[in-house]
């Protein structure tokens, strides 16, 4: 088993990144989108070297790490957003809280039907929600946190990548519709992306994160309980 | 760009202070960010003290998942019916809740923007 050094780790995510985002810049194709490519290219590099997760992260977590403070750095685009975004509190509200329900039910029955277990079912209840939090859910649900952290990052590549154009196509064109929408379904890598199409729309998707987040960590255990009903496994 | 920086880690050690302290479901960088938002609206500190650090990060966001996203190699075992299940619970999901709320937010603001 190969154990590359963290500082190779650093290197070769930089420069896979770097590379992606150049050619996606270039192309503006949106399937490569420079996340699902750098995550692409380096599984395929680890996968034919031969090197463990585990040994990657030595050096990847130092970008992991830097997730909560830009989480926080997110305060920024929202309070200079904020007083529009407070004229419509009530919709924001209501929308985020409609996701929030959709989310938990949209993974859990589908997966219910298909004959998942209890466990697996608890870790993809909050699929859409921000890891931090997906992970403390996962974990009172008696899910399998690993597992929902995967989960989370899945949605969100899944979100960020076809959210834009599926929102296009079903005629969201207001900025903050947007950004709510790809902050609730995506969380912080939709979130990524909504700021790309402008402050109005990454403040909203910051906010839809947040917001969604805590609604998700209320209600899921009363949402899984209600899906289980529904499916006849309680 | 250091001294936002130090600002940021601020808000966020409050915000993970509060979380643990009031058992909140909401994580310690999400309530630094209602923090950072309120006091900037407050007028506690300038916005341009975190412009350069905040810019820094946000600019660079999706960088910050990669090395989490490449954890999805763990899981290219499982057996094939949790795929489905896995699949199943993702995909169609994602596009109702974007569908969700991206209709909703619009349907209702509308007509606030009409009063307003």
């Amino acid at each position: 088993m190969l154990e590359p050094s963290p500082v190779l780790s650093v290197a070769a995510t930089l420069a896979v990144f770097a590379a992606a985002r150049a050619l996606h810049r270039k192309t503006r194709f949106f399937l490569l989108n420079p996340v699902l490519l750098s995550v692409a290219v380096l599984i395929a590099v680890l996968s034919l070297t031969r090197v463990p997760y585990e040994s990657y992260m030595k050096g990847g977590q130092v970008f992991s790490f830097f997730l909560a403070p830009a989480v926080v750095a997110l305060g920024l685009p929202l309070y200079r957003q904020l007083r529009r975004l407070s004229r419509a509190s009530l919709p924001i509200l209501a929308s985020t809280a409609a996701g929030s329900l959709v989310g938990v039910l949209s993974a859990v029955l589908p997966a219910g039907l298909l004959g998942a277990s209890p466990a697996l079912l608890a870790s993809l209840a909050p699929k859409s929600v921000t890891t931090p939090i997906a992970i403390g859910v996962s974990e009172v649900l008696g899910g399998l946190p690993p597992l929902t952290a995967a989960v989370v990052i899945g949605t969100g590549i899944l979100g960020a990548v076809l959210g834009p154009p599926f929102l296009r196509a079903i005629g969201v064109r207001s900025p903050t519709a947007f950004g709510l929408a790809m902050g609730a379904a995506a969380h912080g890598i939709g979130t990524a992306r909504a700021l790309e199409e402008g402050e109005e729309a990454g403040a909203a998707s910051g906010l839809a994160l947040g917001v969604n987040g805590a609604l998700t960590a209320l209600a899921a255990p009363w949402l899984l309980k209600l899906a289980l009903s529904l499916l006849g496994l309680s | 760009m250091i001294p936002g920086l130090a600002i940021l880690f601020c808000f966020l050690a409050v915000g993970e202070a509060a979380s643990g302290l009031a058992r909140l479901p909401v994580p310690g960088s999400v309530l630094g960010m209602l923090l950072l938002a309120a006091s900037l609206r407050l007028g506690l500190l300038p916005a341009e003290s975190v412009q350069a650090a905040a810019d820094a990060l946000l600019d660079n966001l999706s960088l910050l998942f990669v090395p989490a996203g490449v954890g999805l190699m763990l899981y290219f075992g499982l057996p094939a019916r949790d795929w489905w299940a896995l699949l199943a619970a993702l995909v169609p999901g994602t596009f109702l809740v974007l569908a969700a709320v991206g209709w909703l937010e619009q349907l209702l603001e509308r007509p606030a923007a009409r009063k307003g």
